[in-house]
C-alpha cells in the first residue's frame, strides 16, 4: 500500500518524486505491473473549468478593464463574470460586430447560492450566428440588489427576466413591465430560491382563491 | 376625459382562452381589439406550472429524466434526449454508435409525430377537417413503434443517461423501414389537400409575418425562425449525437408568414425520413450503454449548457452540479416559451380569426411553456 502512491507518475504534486526517481529507473519498472492493475487512472483526470484564453476575451479586457473576471472554459463552453455596473456596456459590445455579433440571447436564468455574499448568479446564454459560437455571461447580485435589464439590448429578455423575477425575486431595473409570469400575481414568495422548500406554498392564496385548506 | 365610457372608445378587450380549443391547451390571450382588428395582445400563462425545475433539484439525476417527458408531451423522446445528453456532457460520457443511431431514429420519428400533430390541429383550427384524420393515422404508426420499443406511447422515457435502457426489438428495423417507405406518399397526400388549396393559401399567406431580425431579437428558434428565412438548425450548426454523419437539407422560407412555416415543417418531415433511412443503414449490433457509474455524481462546481434541435426549436438544458447525487440546478430553456413571446408582434394588425392561425403556426405546447 505504501508503494502505490509513489508509482503512478501523476501530474501536480508528484512532480518532484518523478524527477528524483529518474536515476532509480529499474526500481520503478518492476512496480509497473502492480500499477496497471487498478484501472483508476481513467476516471482520475480532475474535471474542472480551465482558464479561458481567446481574442474576444482580450478585446473585452482591453475595452472594459477590471470589469471581466473568472473567464473559464469547461467542455468547450466559455464563460465569464462581468461587473454589474458594466453589464449593459458589455452586452452592447458583444452584440455589436466588433464583439462577435452575439445577437441571439438564447436563455437567461439564475442560480441561487444562499450562502454566498452575492447569492444570485444571473446567467446569460448568448449565441452568435456569424461565429457559430456560444458564450455564457454571468452577473452576481446580492439579495437586495437590482440588476440592469438587458431588454433594450436583447428584447428576448423580456419574458425571461419576468420569469426570473417570479421564481427568484431578482428585480431588473429598466424592464418595461416587471411582473410575475408563471405564478399568480398576488402570490408571495419566490419558489426557486434554495430556502423555499419544495412542499411550501402560499396557504393564504390557496385559501382565498381555491377555497380549500392547503393540501400539502 | 375621465367620463369616457366603453361606448366612446372603439377599443374592446376580449379574452381568448384559457378554455378555448384553438389555444392548444390553457393559454389565455388578452386581445385589445378595434372591431375585428387586433391592436395588441398579452399572453397570460402559467396555468400548467408544476415547478419542474424545482422538482429537478429534489431528485437524483436519473430520477428527473421521466419528468422531462411531461414538458413537451407531444415530443417526449426529444425532451429526454436533450436532458440525457446534457448530463452525459457534464460527466464526459461517450455513447456507443448503436445508442446514437437509435436515438437519432427515435428522435426523428418523434419530430415527424410532433409535426403531424401540429399539422392536423393547425388545419383543423383553420377549418380544414380532413387533414387531422390523415395525420393522426400516420402518427399512430409512430406511436406504435414507440410502444413496441419501450411500452409507452406518449411519455416514453425512451433513453437513459449514458445510453438506452432497452435494445431494439426484433422487428424494429422492418417497422421503421415500412414507415419510411409509405410515409413520403402520405406527405404528398397532405400537400394535395393543402399546399395549393385556395382557402388554405388565403388564410395563411401574409398572415403573421415575422422578419428574421425580429425573430432573432425575440429569441425565436426552430421552424418559426427558419420560416423567416434564417438558415439555422442546431443539428447542422453544432451537431450532437451523429448528426454530422448524415446528409440532410435545412428547409427555409422566404416571407416569414404562416404559409412558409407550413412549407418548412412539411419539408422537415421529408428530411427526417431521409435521416432515418441513413441511420438504419448504419445501425449495427453493439453495446447500447456508455461508461456511466451506477450512481451519477458529477464533481462539484461544474456546469454545462446543452441544446438540441427539438421539433419546436432550441431545447436547452443548463445543469449545475454541486457534487451530490441531486443536480444543484437544472434550467430548461423551452422553445415554446420564447417562441410564444413573438405572438404579440405577429398578431398586431391582423383579424381575430388570424390570431387562431398564428397561435397554431407557432406550434406551442403549454406543458413546456409553463413547466
Amino acid at each position: 500500500m505504501t508503494d502505490e502512491p509513489k508509482s503512478p507518475p501523476n501530474g501536480g504534486t508528484s512532480d518532484k518524486p518523478v524527477q528524483r526517481a529518474a536515476p532509480a529507473g529499474p526500481v520503478t519498472s518492476p512496480q509497473k505491473p502492480a500499477a496497471t492493475s487498478p484501472p483508476k487512472p481513467t476516471p482520475k483526470p480532475i474535471v474542472k473549468p480551465e482558464p479561458w484564453a481567446s481574442p474576444l476575451l482580450e478585446a473585452l479586457q482591453e475595452r472594459f478593464p477590471g470589469a471581466i473576471s473568472d473567464a473559464l472554459i469547461f467542455r468547450g463552453q466559455a464563460f465569464f463574470t462581468v461587473q454589474k455596473e458594466r453589464l449593459i456596456q458589455v452586452a452592447e459590445f458583444l452584440k455589436s460586430e466588433g464583439g462577435g455579433s452575439y445577437c441571439l440571447l438564447t436563455d437567461e436564468t439564475v442560480v441561487d447560492y444562499p450562502k454566498r455574499e452575492k447569492r444570485f448568479e444571473i446567467i446569460y446564454q448568448l449565441y452568435s450566428f456569424e461565429r457559430n459560437d456560444r458564450l455564457r455571461m454571468k452577473v452576481l447580485a446580492g439579495e437586495a440588489e437590482t440588476v440592469p435589464s438587458v431588454t433594450a439590448v436583447w428584447p428576448a429578455a423580456n419574458w425571461l427576466e419576468r420569469e426570473i423575477y417570479d421564481m427568484f425575486g431578482v428585480v431588473f431595473e429598466g424592464h418595461p413591465e416587471l411582473k410575475r409570469i408563471l405564478l399568480p400575481e398576488d402570490w408571495t414568495g419566490h419558489p426557486l430560491r434554495k430556502d423555499y422548500d419544495i412542499l411550501r406554498q402560499d396557504p393564504e392564496w390557496v385559501r382565498a382563491n381555491l377555497k380549500i385548506e392547503s393540501g400539502q | 376625459m375621465a367620463e369616457a365610457t366603453f361606448l366612446d372608445s372603439n377599443e374592446l378587450l376580449v379574452n381568448m382562452g384559457p378554455q378555448h380549443p384553438a389555444t392548444h391547451g390553457v393559454l389565455r390571450v388578452k386581445l385589445r381589439l378595434d372591431g375585428e382588428r387586433v391592436l395588441g395582445s398579452e399572453c397570460v400563462i402559467g396555468y400548467l406550472h408544476r415547478g419542474v425545475e424545482k422538482i429537478a433539484e429534489n431528485r437524483t439525476y436519473a430520477q428527473f429524466a421521466p419528468y422531462t417527458d411531461r414538458m413537451d408531451y407531444v415530443a417526449a423522446v426529444t425532451n429526454g434526449m436533450g436532458y440525457c445528453e446534457a448530463v452525459e456532457k457534464l460527466l464526459g460520457v461517450e455513447l456507443p454508435p448503436r445508442a446514437q443511431w437509435t436515438r437519432m431514429i427515435l428522435a426523428e420519428l418523434q419530430r415527424i409525430a410532433s409535426h403531424l400533430l401540429w399539422l392536423g390541429t393547425h388545419a383543423l383550427d383553420l377549418g380544414a377537417m380532413t387533414p387531422v384524420f390523415y395525420t393522426f393515422r400516420e402518427r399512430e404508426e409512430i406511436l406504435n413503434i414507440f410502444e413496441s420499443y419501450c411500452g409507452a406511447r406518449l411519455t416514453t422515457h425512451a433513453f437513459r443517461i449514458g445510453g438506452l435502457q432497452y435494445d431494439l426489438y426484433d422487428e424494429f428495423e422492418t417497422d421503421v423501414r415500412k414507415f419510411c417507405d409509405y410515409f413520403p406518399g402520405k406527405i404528398d397526400e397532405y400537400e394535395q389537400l393543402l399546399t395549393t388549396n385556395r382557402i388554405w393559401m388565403e388564410r395563411t399567406q401574409g398572415v403573421g409575418v415575422l422578419s428574421a431580425e425580429d425573430a432573432i431579437a425575440l429569441g425565436v428558434t426552430g421552424p418559426v425562425l427558419r420560416g423567416s428565412g434564417m438558415h439555422w438548425d442546431i443539428r447542422k450548426a453544432q451537431p450532437y449525437e451523429a448528426y454530422d454523419k448524415v446528409e440532410f437539407d435545412v428547409p427555409t422560407g422566404e416571407h416569414g408568414d404562416t404559409y412558409d412555416r407550413y412549407l418548412v415543417r412539411i419539408q422537415e418531415m421529408r428530411q427526417s425520413v431521409r435521416i432515418i433511412r441513413q441511420c438504419l443503414e448504419r445501425l449495427e449490433p453493439g453495446p447500447i450503454f456508455g461508461k456511466v457509474g451506477k450512481i451519477i455524481k458529477p464533481p462539484a462546481g461544474i456546469e454545462v449548457y446543452h441544446s438540441i434541435e427539438g421539433p419546436k426549436g432550441e431545447l436547452g438544458y443548463f445543469v449545475v452540479s454541486d457534487g451530490t447525487v441531486n443536480p444543484y440546478r437544472v434550467r430548461i430553456r423551452p422553445p415554446s416559451f420564447l417562441n410564444l413571446q413573438a405572438l404579440d408582434k405577429m398578431v398586431r394588425g391582423h383579424l381575430v380569426a388570424d390570431v387562431v392561425a398564428i397561435i397554431g403556426t407557432i406550434d406551442i405546447v403549454l406543458g413546456e411553456v409553463d413547466r
